[in-house]
């Protein structure tokens, strides 16, 4: 399937789901990862044309692995503003066109180009926050083992890998040391669809909606002198404007599931503490004491099994967003969180500074 | 007549590119350091943060153009944090395993990429002292890779709280 055909059945699914049809949208909103990842420059005036937007005001968002959700809040402010009434967004990425691996490896002027892909760039984090946390070194292959089981309910996901044991996961060889194999993302390809429109337009339309409640979104400098890696200060902001924008004082106690973006499982604990789920250095505990598994866990974290069982990198933040809707909307199926009313998506990309988050609930804010 | 089995379902077509990057003053005293065996840093004259590399010439956080003093860093560094590659990709320069050690140059307040060699890599820690090793002198450039690697110093550890603020 080419990239076009990706974009445009993620689209025609989307736009069915909200029953419509390209006719009935005002403008359509783009987002992908870094172009190096695929080779194709410019992917917009492709996919212009594969989404029938002729005639219609078609945009390009670029925020790195947050991409997907950054292009989604994008197409939400569109509307927000008054400017659309109707508007779709699509992300994607087609890894087994290109070599993320390198293309996320090119040696730079000014340092010694010892990076080996994202895992290379991440694992030292990962590595100064078991250090920091004092977290036992299962909590990554823990994650590892839920999120890939978790999968299996998802039919859209790329992995479905159902026999994943704590010890077999332990077994695992590390490929970044301290990441190992099982607790790293697949390269994927995907696309994810969106449709976002004005509260008058929803109100009149059948069937399941979640209404967006707050978004946000904050960045950062890659690198500078006494930056917290561990923690980004952008990330503790942009969560901090979210909560505050949709009224949630507690996120542990209202928020009912959560999508965030973990690429490699210690990201889970990690991004746990970022949001305010949890206090510093308390983000391994909600692992290891199962509040974040998809049966029986107060907080379910990525019932979707993920970005660590899915990297459509251009697309992964789109979908914790429209995972996230689907929850809320109940339309979930094999992974849905009963009782679901209010949900996060949540994506982070670059060196871990862009970030891009939203809340969206069952009940009309 | 057609077969499934033959039909051109996708091509490969490889893209090289080539830039021409130019430095910028901070940047190329850098550079011009590296083609003496010196490793120079610039100060932030807002907050007296000493960038090492001054990649973009100025400070990330107060916006300002860093100082045009040179300030000599390292040569000596203490490894805060690291990662094992165990990775074979495409276009690799090392052949895995290595060990890529964020190090912290003395009289620089930020971490660098660079090797850690000449040690097992179960042996390296975070907080291990370091030093550069050179290649002959014939063979530099205005490169990083002047340094080939760093290895153990053999200085004592430093203390986890004096570094803890870098991760
Ligand atoms: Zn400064």
């Amino acid at each position: 399937m080419s990239i076009a055909g990706l974009v445009r059945e993620a689209a025609d699914r989307a736009l069915a789901d909200a029953g419509m049809t390209m006719d009935d949208i005002d403008a359509v909103v783009i987002g992908k990862a870094p172009d190096m990842l695929e080779g194709v420059m410019m992917p917009e005036l492709w996919l212009a044309e594969a989404l029938a937007a002729a005639g219609k005001p078609v945009f390009r968002v670029h925020t790195a692995g947050s991409v997907g959700g950054s292009t989604a809040i994008v197409a939400a402010q569109h509307v927000m503003s008054g400017v659309h009434k109707r508007v779709l967004t699509v992300a994607f990425e087609k890894q087994s066109d290109g070599n993320a691996m390198w293309a996320l490896s090119v040696p730079v002027p000014f340092g010694m180009p010892v990076h080996a892909g994202a895992g290379g760039y991440f694992a030292p984090h990962v590595r100064a926050y078991i250090r920091r946390s004092e977290a036992p070194g299962y909590i990554g292959a823990m994650v590892a083992v839920k999120d890939r089981t978790n999968a299996c309910a998802n039919p859209f996901a790329h992995l479905h890998e159902p026999d994943w044991t704590l010890e077999a996961a332990m077994e695992s060889p590390m490929l970044w040391d301290p990441i190992r194999f099982v607790e790293t993302c697949p390269s994927s390809d995907g696309a994810a669809a969106l449709v976002i429109a004005a509260e008058d337009v929803a109100d009149s339309l059948p069937g399941p909606k979640a209404w967006i409640r707050a978004t946000a979104m904050r960045s950062e400098p890659t690198m500078f002198a006494g930056r917290n890696q561990v923690n980004p200060q952008a990330g503790q902001d942009c969560a901090a404007d979210l909560w505050r924008k949709a009224g949630i004082a507690d996120p542990r106690r209202e928020v009912d599931v959560a999508e965030i973006y973990v690429p490699f499982s210690w990201f889970e604990p990690m991004w746990l503490e970022n949001l305010g789920f949890a206090g510093r250095n308390e983000g391994w505990r909600l692992v290891e004491d199962g509040v974040t598994d998809l049966r029986g866990g107060s907080l379910p974290i990525n019932p979707s099994g993920g970005v660590l069982s899915s990297n459509p990198i251009g697309a992964s933040g789109m979908i914790r967003f429209g995972e996230a809707a689907m929850q809320v909307m109940g339309t979930a199926g094999e992974h849905q969180v009963d009782g679901a009313r209010t949900a996060v998506g949540h994506a982070y990309g670059g060196g871990s500074q862009f970030f891009a988050m939203w809340v969206v609930g069952a009940e009309k804010p | 007549m057609s077969n499934e089995a033959e039909d051109v379902l996708r091509i490969r077509t490889p893209i090289g590119v080539e830039y021409a990057w130019s430095a910028g003053t901070r940047s190329s005293a850098y550079l011009n350091g590296l083609l003496e065996g010196k490793l120079l840093g610039k100060r932030c004259p807002s907050c007296s943060r000493v960038y090492f590399p001054p990649r973009n010439g100025n400070c990330p956080m107060c916006g300002v153009l860093l100082g045009d003093d040179d300030v000599e860093v390292g040569p000596n560094g203490t490894v805060t944090t690291f990662c094992v590659v165990n990775v074979p990709f495409l276009g690799q320069k090392i052949t895995p395993p290595y060990v890529a050690a964020t190090i912290l140059l003395d009289g620089a307040d930020i971490g660098m990429q660079h090797l850690l060699q000449e040690v097992d890599a179960a042996d390296v820690r975070m907080g291990m002292r370091v030093e550069p090793v050179w290649a002959p002198r014939d063979n530099w450039g205005p490169t990083m890779e002047n340094i080939t690697h760093f290895r153990p110093s053999g200085e004592p550890d430093v203390d986890y709280s004096d570094y803890a603020g870098q991760l």
